[in-house]
Formats: structure tokens, sequence, C-alpha cells
């Protein structure tokens, strides 16, 4: 495995050299939050920042995606007829994603690309993609990735690991995607030795720094409709507005709906994220709700997580501790309490333990 | 007619082509059947508009499809034909909501699409060699129909042993597929056990009472031979379910189907999950044993 030194002033004539074979994306500092951008020419990406506030997750599985187009117009031929929409599959990559960010995409990919389905849309957009992740040595108060299976400088994923040591970058080639994006920006000096023993005390630094954690290991042993049962759902989901921040801020929620949108004769099938926090997302037509109440929709969200996933595909919770939905949930619901609860249920642990 | 684009390469499949799975089949509508007095349920016969599309969508009795109407949306049916009847796909749909309301108001020669064939089936392996009862109620009798119709082609009837259909609808007028019911009524290989809740028609013929009772008067007494598959709204379900119990049927041996909402019909967009089972591909049939190790979210 390859490490190179990038000087931090040669960044930007690099990135131009990328755009020529890709499309860029990267965090830009905006009025408020970081967020995630097309970085046009000339731009580079806010690297000062901590993380952003939605997850990189868009880029792959766009908030709305056409899926679908067809003509109402009885004069075609082809009337009626849904046709593939023609997307821009092109390579991309994205400068500066958190380890953490990436893991999410490792966590819903067992979702979207299965031995029965692939989904087009997203195996074609992920495909399409190179990482290039950026190691995050501030991790927040809220941040729990080393217990969630990843890390600051989690490599699992990563196309590329970029690191900042002051005055420049390393860089870490961790596939073939990354090799041919090197490349491609001329990263090729060699880094001096001792480039791995650099990043392995940055790691270690930053790992230290996570403070918080999730209790997962008694997780796959737990019965299921024990935890189903379990007295503590009233009170996690008390306070809860559904209001659904904590499933558009994941790196991991992955429902979507399905909608026709038609202007004139023209019409289109899209799929746009959807929320388990919604009544509609499970309402019969008939009436009928069989999560009708706020409760069993707040336990659906952490059942999946921490339980169903842990059951359906034996590796770990679909959770990458990013800490998004801790840090943005208005009414301070927790998912470390929630797991600490779940993990620990029936071991005498009560519904109003704070911790 | 050959429709363009219907299959796509997709990466990290070797470079095989591979249907997308969310592009429906183009088909016409070739026939309309109102079935109920109330004109809410309507059987759509549906013939594909590629033949070869009619090869890939090999289908068992039990299978749901995503029925697609542009500008509307999808709404997932029981596939009410047999894989035995040629040509054509049959669904029985009811008036509930936009998209169904939409197929309602289509007419024949209209064209719309189809996606699937989805999910599981009745465990027709399980049954070879065995008796089965079908409980069926209300408009619940769609893929019961195509398990019937199945069950008595000719190549398979031997497969089977003793087949007993227990029917009921509100009334007499809320029968579905009235002619093929009467025509089953004279067969001696098929035990027909029609009912209605209740009705004033001096002409009715056959039983009235509602499912559990009949299922209590009709239905085989469990030898472990017998396999019971129950169709019908939750409140016929919930009070005939004791009464196979108390004939002694065990839970693996109740095959029931589900229905939640679903949007992607294959496992992927997340709606009508029951604990870490999607209705849409680990279902929609699952055995009464399977259902109560799941939550009760249906």
């Amino acid at each position: 495995m390859k490490i190179v030194k990038i000087d931090k002033k040669s960044l930007s004539a690099d990135l131009d050299r990328l755009r020529e074979t890709y499309r860029l994306f990267g965090p830009v500092k905006g009025p408020q939050y970081y967020d995630f951008q097309l970085l046009g020419p000339g731009q580079t990406p806010d690297l000062d920042f901590l993380n952003t506030r939605m997850s990189a997750k868009s880029l792959v599985y766009p908030q709305s995606e056409v899926m679908l187009d067809y003509s109402l117009d009885e004069s075609q031929e082809d009337h009626h007829i849904m046709k593939e929409s023609a997307q821009d599959y092109s390579p991309r990559a994205v400068i500066g994603i958190r380890p953490c960010d990436v893991k999410g995409y490792l966590l819903v990919k067992r979702n979207f690309d299965t031995p029965d389905y692939k989904d087009p849309y997203w195996v074609r957009n992920f495909g399409a993609t190179t990482l290039v992740g950026y190691g995050c040595d501030e991790p927040c108060s809220s941040c729990f990735c080393t217990s969630a299976g990843s890390g600051p400088f989690h490599e699992e994923g990563l196309d590329v690991l970029l690191i900042d040591t002051g005055e420049s970058f390393l860089a870490k080639i961790l596939s073939e995607k990354g090799e041919k994006l090197a490349a491609a920006a001329g990263w090729d000096k060699r880094a001096a030795d001792g480039a791995e023993q650099q990043i392995d005390a940055r790691r270690q630094a930053a790992e230290a720094k996570v403070s918080a954690s999730v209790e997962t290991d008694r997780l796959a042993a737990q019965n299921s409709l024990d935890l189903y049962d379990a007295p503590f759902w009233e009170d996690v989901s008390f306070s809860c507005i559904n209001c659904g921040t904590c499933t558009y801020v994941c790196p991991t929620c992955w429902c979507f709906d399905i909608q026709d949108e038609v202007r004139g004769k023209n019409g289109k099938r899209l799929r746009i994220w959807d929320s388990c926090m919604y009544p509609l997302f499970t309402l019969h037509g008939s009436g009928h709700n069989p999560r009708g109440t706020k409760l069993q929709r707040v336990r659906q969200r952490f059942m999946h997580k921490l339980k169903y996933y842990v059951d359906k595909y034996d590796d770990g919770i679909q959770c990458s501790g990013c800490g998004r939905c801790v840090r943005l949930c208005p009414v301070n619901i927790d998912i470390r309490r929630v797991a600490r609860l779940m993990n620990s249920h029936g071991q005498g642990a009560v519904a109003c333990e704070v911790k | 007619m050959t429709t363009p684009h219907v299959e796509s390469i997709i990466p990290g499949t070797g470079g095989v082509t591979v249907q997308n799975p969310y592009l429906p089949y183009p088909v016409r509508i070739e026939e309309i059947i109102t079935e109920t007095e109330d004109r809410n349920l309507k059987t759509f016969k549906l013939v594909f508009l590629n033949a070869a599309d009619e090869k890939k969508f090999a289908y068992h009795p039990g299978q749901f499809a995503e029925l697609s109407i542009t500008g509307k949306g999808e709404i997932p049916i029981g596939i009410a034909s047999s894989p035995t009847e040629k040509g054509f796909l049959l669904f029985t749909v009811n008036r509930v909501g936009l998209v169904s309301t939409a197929l309602h108001n289509m007419r024949v020669g209209d064209i719309m699409g189809v996606r699937g064939p989805m999910g599981n089936w009745y465990p027709w392996e399980a049954i070879e060699g065995k008796s089965v009862v079908i409980i069926g109620g209300g408009f619940a009798f769609t893929t019961l129909r195509s398990s019937i119709v199945y069950m008595l082609d000719p190549n398979n009837r031997p497969k089977f042993k003793d087949i007993h259909v227990i029917y009921g609808a509100r009334t007499p007028g809320m029968i579905l597929y009235r002619d093929e019911l009467a025509a089953w009524e004279e067969r001696d290989d098929i035990h027909m056990h029609i009912t209605v809740d209740a009705t004033d028609d001096p002409t009715w013929k056959y039983n009235t009472g509602f499912v559990p009772t009949i299922t209590d008067q009709k239905a085989p007494p469990a030898d472990g031979e017998t396999y019971a598959i129950v169709c019908g709204p939750p409140i016929m379900i919930k009070f005939t379910q004791p009464v196979l119990e108390n004939l002694g049927y065990s839970y693996d041996h109740i095959i029931m189907s589900l229905e939640n909402r679903m949007k992607c019909g294959i496992g992927i967009c997340g709606h009508c999950n029951i604990g870490k089972e999607y209705v849409c591909k680990d279902g929609p049939v699952f055995t009464l044993e399977q259902l109560s190790r799941m939550p009760k979210e249906y």
C-alpha cells in the first residue's frame, strides 16, 4: 500500500486535473453548516469541518431520484410504456468524506446490492464513485464510531484516506479506484519513511478522543419479541414528535417512497426518501395502520437498526456512529441510551435510567 | 411491437444483463369483469405487449405483482390467474385508493404495467401428496382462485388428496368468480362450502353463516396430512384460527398470506417489514408458526 504526500498549496491544481475525469463533490461551508456539494472549477472542499450536517448518503442515493420516464401522448407509439430514465453515471469522486459516512455506504449496500436484486440506481451511483476519505482528528462529543464498527481513521470502503499533517496531506492509497484517482491527480510523491507510523499515531490520538460508545454485545442474543415487548419503549418514545429528522440525517436510513409526477403529457416515476417515523409509511388502503402510534414507530426505527439488522446480516448494527441523530434530535432522544436499554434488557436495567 | 430499453447492464454483475426490477412489463387490458354488486371489485385480464415477457413472468399460486399506472403509481395485488392458464394474467382489485380507483376507471385496450412476480408462494412442494382446506373470505380469494385452478389442472390434480374450499362473502352479490364456483360445485374432486353472512334470497342454495362457523362444521379434522390455507379480513382470521386449532391443526400446517403497505415489492424500500421479514420478499405467505415468532405488525 502506497502513501503519498500532497502539498496543500497544490491541492487546487490537483483537483482541477481530477475534474478532467471526475465530477468532484466535497464539504462546502454554508451560512450555518457544512454540506456536500458539487465543487465547481477552481473550488476546493472546505476541510476545516467537524462533519457535514447531512450525511453523504445523498451522493449515492439522492433524496429524490427519477427512476423511469413515460409519455401519456397517445399519438406516440410507446405511450404509457415506462423507460429507464437517462442518468449521469460518469465517474465522480467525493473529496473529504468522513470514514463514518463511508461505513454508512457499506451498511446500506447490503440492502441495495443483494444476491436476489440489484437496485440499479444505487449500484450504478456507488460504482461510479471514488471515495477520498478524510481522517477525523477532532471527533465530536456525540460521535461513537469506534464502538459502531467504524472509527475516525477507519479505512474500510475508502479508496484513499487523506490525513492532515499541518502543512501537507498524506494520502494513503487503498484500492485500485484510489490508484486511478491518485494517478489522475498527479499524487505520485512518495511520503518519507515513517509516514505509516505518523498516521498510526494520529489515528490512535483521534480514537482516544471518541469518548462516547454504544453497547451492542448482547443485542444478537436478545429475543426479538422480548425486546419488542420491553416496557422502556413508552419512555423512549414519550418525547418524540415524529419529525423524522433522525431518518433524514442518518447515513444508514435507506427507506424510500415511489411516486409519479406528470406535467402535460410527460410523466416520471421517482423515488423519494421516506421515513418510518411517519404514520403514512405503513397506512393500509383500508385505513388500518400496523404502526399507527408513535411508540410503534420509534420502536421500529431502533429495532431495525439495533436488532432486525443485527439478526438479518449477523455483522453488527445498522449505524456507523456518526452521531448526527444525537446532535440534531429536537427532543434529545439518544440512540446510545436506547442501545444500552436494549442491550441490557433482562439484566435489571430500568427505563428511567439517566446516565 | 417491441419495447426499447427494458434491460440494462448493472455494474457488479459481471456485465450480465439484468432486468431493472423497477421497470414494469407493458401490458394491455383485454377484459374487465365487474365481479360484485357494489361494483367495487373488478377483475382485469391483462395481456403482455411483448410475448417474451410472459415467459419471464413465471409465477406460482400465492405470488403477487405490482400493477403500475402511469401518473398514478403502483399497487401490490395478488395474482388471481393460475400459471396453468396461459396467455394472460388476472387481477381482482378492490377500489380503495388513488391507484385502484384509476384502474377501475380504465378501459379495455388501455396500456398499463405489471412488475413481478413477487414474493413467495403457498408451499406446493410440502402440500404435494397431502390434503388441503382453503378458507377464504371477502375479496381475499384471489390467490386462492389461482391455487384452486392450479390444483384442479389435470396435470396437477393427482398430486393432491382431498381439496376442501370454504369461501364466504357478505351477500350472494358479493361473491367473486361466481360462475367458476358454480362449476366447481358440480365436480366430485373438490368439496365446495360456499357461504354468505346472511341473505334473504330464496334461491340461495348454499350455506349461510360466518366463515369460522362453516369451518367448524365442514373443515376436515386435522390428520397431520392436511394443510389449511387461510386468507381473509383480520376479523375472519381472528375467529377462524381457534376453530382450526380445535380441529387439531398445528401452527405449521396453517398457512396465511399477509398484506402490508408496499412500494418496491422486492425487499428494498423498507415499507412492509414485520420484524426482520419483509412481507413483499420473505412473504406474503407465512405459516402461523412463523407468525407466532414475529411482532403483530400487520
